[in-house]
C-alpha cells in the first residue's frame, strides 16, 4: 500500500502567540515548531498500516526551507521519503492544490492528514483535496482499518460516532484515538538523515484568501473568587452580573 | 448578494448553530434561502431566523448525512438560486461538505468566522485562529464566498416570517454514494456539547467515573451539556466525544464550568472562546484560575452539591 501523509509545521501547543510587522506576521521568536498534533496521529496510523501490510509512506509538507527539521522528524518516525513544496502555505485552497498536484499521478491508496492544522484550525484541506481528485474525503476519522480495497472507518460526530465503509483511494482527516503518537528512536533519527527529501516548486495556483491583520483577544481581567460557603453569591454573580444562567 | 444557508438537523430538530448561520446570512445578504436535508417541523424557526425560502430535500437517499452527496446538492442549489454566498455553522458535517462545495463552485472560504464581514475595502471577515488564542482579519476574493461561522458568535434574530418551503430534488450521482454508513452511535436526548450554551466539565479531581453523578446533576439543573478533560476520556471514565481541549471538542458556550480540572494549556485551548469561565478547584495554584472569570477554591465534593442547591433555590 502506498500512503501519502500530509503534515503541517506549526507552533507547539504551549507557544505564546504574538505578531510582528504591524500585526501582519506571526512572531516566531522563541517558538518551537512541531508536526501538527493531528497530522502526527495520521502519520502514526500510516506507520502501523505499513507494519501490518507493507508498502511505503511519503510525507508531504507545503512550506519554506525552515520546515525541513519537522519533515526529518516525520522521516525518523517512519516515513520512507518526503516532498516539500517550496512555498508559504497561504490558505487551505493553495495547500490543497499543491497536495492534489502531487497526488494526481502518485498512485496513492490513501491520503492521510490531520483533521485540522492547529494554527488556522480550518479543517478544510482534506475535503478540498478529495474534491480536486474526485475521490471520497472523510473527517474527523477516529479509527481506520484496511481490508483489501475497502476501508472501515469511524468518524466523530456531535455526540457520537458514525461507522463507514468506503473504497480506496480516499482522503482522511485524522484525530485521536486513531493511533498512539510515535517517538522516533535513535535508528530512525540516523536513517532519516539520508532518506530522500525532494523539493518541488509550487503549482501556479493562487490563494483565494489573504490575511490583512492579526489580532489578539482582549486581556482577561482577574478572577473573582467566591467563598465556598457562599454559593448564593456565586449564583447571584452568574445570574445578574454575567447574565449567563 | 443572494445567500444560501446550509441548515442541519439533529434528530429532526434544527440545530441552534444553523439558525445562527441563517441570521448571519440574513444580516449580510438580506435575501436568504435555506437548504434543509430531511424532514422537520421547525421550518418556521428557519424563517424567523431570516430565511424567506427553504429548499426542502426529502429524497430518502439524502436523508442520512453524506459528505459527497450533500456537497453536490448544495453546489447545485447555489447554481439554481444564483447564490454568491454560502453560510453554515462549523460542525463535523459542515466542514467536510463545505470544503468540497468550495471547489465545485470555485468559491473562497473562511472558517471559524466570529463577526459580520467588513466590506469597506473588499470583503474582510474575522476568523478565530490558534484555537481561540488570536484572530485573523481575512480578505475573501472572487465572486463566490463560503463563510463557516463559529458557534455562539452570532445572535439569532427572531423577527422573520414563515418561509416559502419548496421541494428540491437534486440530481444524485452514483459516484457520490461509494461511502456507506454502516452504523451510527449517538447519545440520545443529551444536549450536544459543541452546541451547548452552558457546559459543566469534570477532571481528574473527581477521582473516578462513579463520582460523575454530581456533575450530571449540576448540568441537568442548568440545562447544560457535560464535558471532561483529556485524562478523564483517556482513562475511559467518560466517552471521547465529551473530551474538551486542543485535540478534542472546542466549545464556545456562554458559561463553562470547570470542576477538578487543573487547566493545562491543551485543555484551555478548547475553552478559551467561552464568554465566562467558572473554575472550582481545591488547589488555589491551579493554572485554570488565571483564565477564569469566577473561581471557588474548595473541595468539589463539597462545593458542587451546594452550588446545585443554590441554583435550584434561585430558580424557585
Amino acid at each position: 500500500m502506498k500512503i501519502l501523509v500530509c503534515i503541517t509545521h506549526v507552533p507547539d501547543t504551549t507557544s505564546r502567540i504574538a505578531f510582528t510587522d504591524g500585526d501582519t506576521k506571526f512572531d516566531k521568536n522563541g517558538v518551537q515548531f512541531i508536526i501538527g498534533p493531528y497530522d502526527d496521529y495520521a502519520l502514526a496510523r500510516a506507520v502501523e498500516l505499513k507494519e501490518q501490510s507493507g508498502g511505503s509512506i511519503t510525507v508531504l509538507n507545503v512550506g519554506e526551507a525552515e520546515t525541513e527539521p519537522t519533515i526529518r522528524k516525520a522521516l525518523a518516525i517512519g516515513a520512507d521519503d518526503a516532498i516539500r513544496i517550496n512555498a508559504f502555505p497561504e490558505d487551505a485552497l493553495f495547500v490543497a492544490k499543491q497536495i492534489a498536484a502531487v497526488a494526481k499521478d502518485g498512485g496513492f491508496d490513501l491520503i492521510l492528514m490531520g483533521r485540522e492544522s492547529i494554527d488556522f484550525n480550518g479543517g478544510q484541506v482534506h475535503g478540498m483535496v478529495g474534491e480536486l481528485l474526485g475521490i471520497p474525503s472523510v473527517s474527523p476519522v477516529m479509527t481506520l482499518d484496511i481490508d483489501g480495497d475497502t476501508a472501515k472507518i469511524s468518524r466523530e460526530i456531535e455526540g457520537g460516532k458514525e461507522y463507514m465503509e468506503l473504497p480506496l483511494p480516499f482522503v482522511a482527516g485524522c484525530q485521536e484515538p486513531i493511533a498512539e503518537w510515535k517517538i522516533p528512536n535513535m535508528r530512525g533519527i540516523m536513517s532519516a538523515r539520508t532518506k530522500p527529501l525532494e523539493v518541488k516548486d509550487p503549482t501556479g495556483d493562487a490563494p483565494k484568501t489573504k490575511v490583512s491583520k492579526f489580532e489578539l483577544p482582549p486581556a482577561k481581567g482577574d478572577v473573582k473568587l467566591v467563598d465556598p460557603d457562599n454559593m448564593d453569591e456565586l449564583v447571584n454573580l452568574l445570574k445578574n452580573e454575567a447574565k449567563v444562567i | 448578494m443572494a445567500a444560501l444557508a446550509f441548515v442541519e438537523l439533529d434528530e429532526g430538530k434544527v440545530k441552534k448553530s444553523s439558525l445562527e448561520a441563517v441570521s448571519y446570512a440574513h444580516a449580510v445578504a438580506g435575501d436568504v434561502t435555506a437548504i434543509v436535508f430531511g424532514k422537520t417541523d421547525d421550518m418556521d424557526e428557519v424563517g424567523k431566523a431570516g430565511a424567506s425560502k427553504v429548499l426542502s430535500v426529502t429524497d430518502d437517499k439524502l436523508s442520512a448525512p453524506n459528505i459527497m452527496a450533500y456537497a453536490s446538492a448544495i453546489a447545485e442549489a447555489m447554481n439554481q438560486e444564483g447564490s454568491d454566498l454560502l453560510v453554515l455553522a462549523k460542525s463535523s458535517l459542515g466542514d467536510p461538505v463545505s470544503a468540497r462545495v468550495s471547489i465545485k463552485v470555485d468559491a473562497s472560504l473562511a472558517s471559524n468566522v466570529t463577526d459580520l464581514p467588513d466590506t469597506s475595502g473588499g470583503y474582510s471577515v474575522k476568523k478565530s485562529i490558534y484555537t481561540g488564542k488570536a484572530f485573523a482579519n481575512t480578505n475573501l476574493e472572487g465572486d463566490k464566498k463560503i463563510i463557516i461561522i463559529k458557534k455562539n458568535a452570532i445572535a439569532i434574530k427572531e423577527d422573520g416570517g414563515s418561509p416559502e418551503v419548496v421541494d428540491f430534488a437534486p440530481a444524485t450521482n452514483d459516484s457520490d454514494f461509494t461511502v456507506k454508513t454502516t452504523k451510527v452511535e449517538k447519545a440520545e436526548g443529551d444536549i450536544l456539547l459543541p452546541e451547548a450554551d452552558l457546559v459543566v466539565s469534570g477532571g481528574r479531581g473527581l477521582k473516578g467515573p462513579e463520582n460523575w453523578g454530581m456533575i450530571e446533576e449540576l448540568a441537568k439543573t442548568l440545562g447544560a451539556a457535560t464535558g471532561c478533560s483529556k485524562p478523564v476520556s483517556d482513562m475511559d471514565w467518560r466517552p471521547h466525544h465529551e473530551h474538551v481541549g486542543q485535540t478534542g471538542i472546542k466549545v464556545s458556550p456562554s458559561l463553562y464550568i470547570a470542576i477538578g480540572i487543573s487547566g493545562a494549556i491543551q485543555h484551555l485551548a478548547g475553552v478559551n472562546s467561552s464568554k465566562y469561565i467558572l473554575v472550582i478547584n481545591k488547589d488555589p495554584e491551579a493554572p485554570f484560575f488565571k483564565a477564569a472569570d469566577y473561581g471557588v477554591v474548595g473541595d468539589a465534593f463539597d462545593v458542587v452539591p451546594k452550588l446545585t442547591e443554590a441554583i435550584k433555590k434561585a430558580q424557585g
